[in-house]
Order: C-alpha cells, then structure tokens, then sequence
C-alpha cells in the first residue's frame, strides 16, 4: 500500500516547471535550467544551418542534404502555399520561428535535460506579441491607414450587422490571435510535460520488490507511446506556429 | 464552542478547495466538448474536399489549420481557466 501511495505522490507544479537560477542569482538576468535551455536551442539551430551551408557542394549530401530538405519543406509547405509566391523573401522569418521552436521542442525529449522551454509562458508569449507586432506594422505598410477599417469592416456586410461585426473581428484579430497562439503552445507543450512526468513517477513507483511489479510494464509502455506521441507534438506545435504566423501576416499584407 | 467554530472553518476551507478543484475539472472537459466536435467537422470536411479534388490540398490543408485554430480558441480558454482555478 505504501507504493501505490508513493506513485500518488505526484510533485506539485511548481517542482516540475520553476527551476533555481544557478548564474547571476536573484538578478533579473538570473539564468537558470530554462534560459540555458534557450540559449542552447538557439544555438544549435544556428550551427546545424552553419554546418549544412559551410561548403554547398552541387550534389548535396550529409548536413547540406538535411538542411535543404527542412528550409525547402517550410518555403514550399508553409510561405509559399499560405502568402504565394511573391512572399518568398519571407521564409528566412517563417524558417527561424519554426527551427527554433522544433529545437526547444525537441530538446524537452532529451533525457537529463527533458525541459520543454515553451512550457514557460515566457518564450510563448514573446513569439505570440512578435507576430502581433509584426501582422499590425506589415498591415499599416501594405494597406495604409486602411488597415484598421478593411480589417474592422470585411465586405459584403450588411449594414445592421456592422457594429456587432466591427467587435467580433476586434477581438478575434487583435486580442484572441495572439493570446491563443500562445496558449496553444504553451498548453501543448505543458501538458505533454505533465503527462510524461505522470508516467514516470509511476514507472519508478512501481519499480520494488514486490508482487506489485507486475504493473510496471503498463506505465513503462505509457512513458515510450507519449515520449513517441510528443515527438509528433513538438513537430506539429512548430508547424502550426509557423503556418498560423504566415497566414496572419499575408491576412495583413492582402485584406480580407 | 470555538474549537468547533475553528474545526466547521477548516472543513469549510478544505470544501472550498475540493469544490475550486471539481469546477476546474469540469469546466475544462465543458469547455472542450464544443471544440472537439468543431475540430472533428472541420478536419472531415477538409479530408473529403483533398480526396476530391487532390490538386487543391495545399490551400484546402491551409484553410483546415486556420479554422481549426478559431474552434480551438474555445478549448484553451477552458485550459487557461482550469489553470487559474487550479494553480492562482
């Protein structure tokens, strides 16, 4: 009985996602699990395209290969099916949000680092005010000061419905876009978090010497299918970040 | 008297809790029935319209995240006040 109440043990959140700073203690640039985390993820992107870029053989193979393969895949599959081909000069953007979210993703997997960064508001809210940012200037330079008033008022409206209608598209594209792509991200990745360390506490709870073990297999085959399952997460989160952020900056550039 | 009065105040404060706790519950798993069904429409119209007509699969699998982004702004709404019911 006293395994099955150790398994319950569950830690409270505050163990699983707030973690001590280690460098620059108690300052506002304290660094702590999270931040080096960033940092790490950044920095692999940025050597892994340095890598695949360093000597561009005409028949690529190896890193080049790779790297070709994921910048083309996010040009054609995310830039140019969403804002069309004239938008092409945006796919360095688009690029860099998706392989710096995949890698922090990815990194969250990692044994012994096994921190999802994005499960922290902070990084999630930043991408999501970045975008907003970016949709509002894009809209101002493409459309003017028309940007307010062809967003407000879509066409082919009836005249009743405008003011109820003028509220709606307010909220919905400039308060609800934003909040819900960082929610999204930060919900996905938090509860993978979640869920795995569920499986884990019960995996190790199990692990006694006692007739109890013959559950163990159950939790264990748990943790690898949602370790598997949040292999898919953290690619599809990245995908869908990027796509939201293409369409609403091309929503921008071309009106309703 | 008062020890009773302190003890009624405690089980009160632990209701309280058990009741904050059975609200978040179950106002996410309200909050994510609508969705469910929204996403589920939206993805089965969205295969049925590639199978149709393959050559359009690029901007009908556009127009699915799209409006599957609008139906599960509901459902997160639910997550975060779960959250704020659970954790603030």
């Amino acid at each position: 009985m006293t395994v099955l109440t150790g398994a319950l043990d569950f830690p409270p959140v505050s163990h699983l996602l707030e973690w001590p700073d280690f460098l620059l203690k108690g300052s506002l640039l304290g660094i702590n699990k999270v931040v080096l985390l960033t940092i790490m993820g950044a920095v692999l992107v940025v050597v892994f395209f340095w890598a695949a870029g360093r000597r561009q053989a005409v028949v690529p193979s190896g890193a080049q290969n790779l790297g070709e393969m994921a910048i083309e895949f996010v040009e054609r599959d995310i830039v140019v099916n969403v804002m069309g081909p004239e938008a092409k000069h945006w796919t360095p953007f688009i690029a860099s949000i998706f392989f710096f979210i995949l890698a922090l993703n990815l990194l969250g997997l990692v044994p012994v680092l096994q921190m999802p960064v994005n499960a922290r508001m902070a990084l999630p809210m930043y991408l999501a005010l970045q975008t907003w940012l970016l949709m509002i200037l894009v809209g101002f330079k493409h459309q003017g000061f028309k940007f307010i008033p062809n967003t407000l008022f879509p066409p082919g409206v009836p005249k009743a419905l405008m003011p109820l209608l003028a509220f709606i598209e307010l909220l919905s594209v400039f308060i609800l876009r934003p909040f819900t792509l960082m929610v999204r991200l930060f919900a996905n990745l938090m509860a993978g978090h979640m869920l795995l360390t569920t499986f884990y506490v019960l995996s190790s709870a199990l692990f006694v010497k006692s007739v109890l073990v013959v559950a163990l297999p159950l939790p264990v085959f748990m943790a690898i299918f949602v370790t598997a399952f949040e292999l898919l997460v953290a690619l599809l989160q990245a995908y869908i970040f990027s796509i939201l952020t293409a369409v609403y900056i091309s929503e921008s550039m071309h009106g309703h | 008297m008062i020890e009773l009065l302190a003890q009624t105040g405690q089980e009160a404060g632990e209701l309280l809790d058990g009741l904050k706790a059975v609200g978040a519950g179950l106002g996410y798993g309200l909050a994510a029935i609508g969705p469910g069904v929204g996403i589920g429409l939206v993805v089965g119209h969205a295969i049925d319209a590639m199978a149709r007509q393959p050559e359009m699969a690029g901007t009908v699998r556009t127009t699915m995240f799209l409006g599957i982004a609008f139906a599960e702004a509901l459902a997160l709404i639910g997550f975060v006040v779960f959250i704020l019911l659970n954790f603030a």
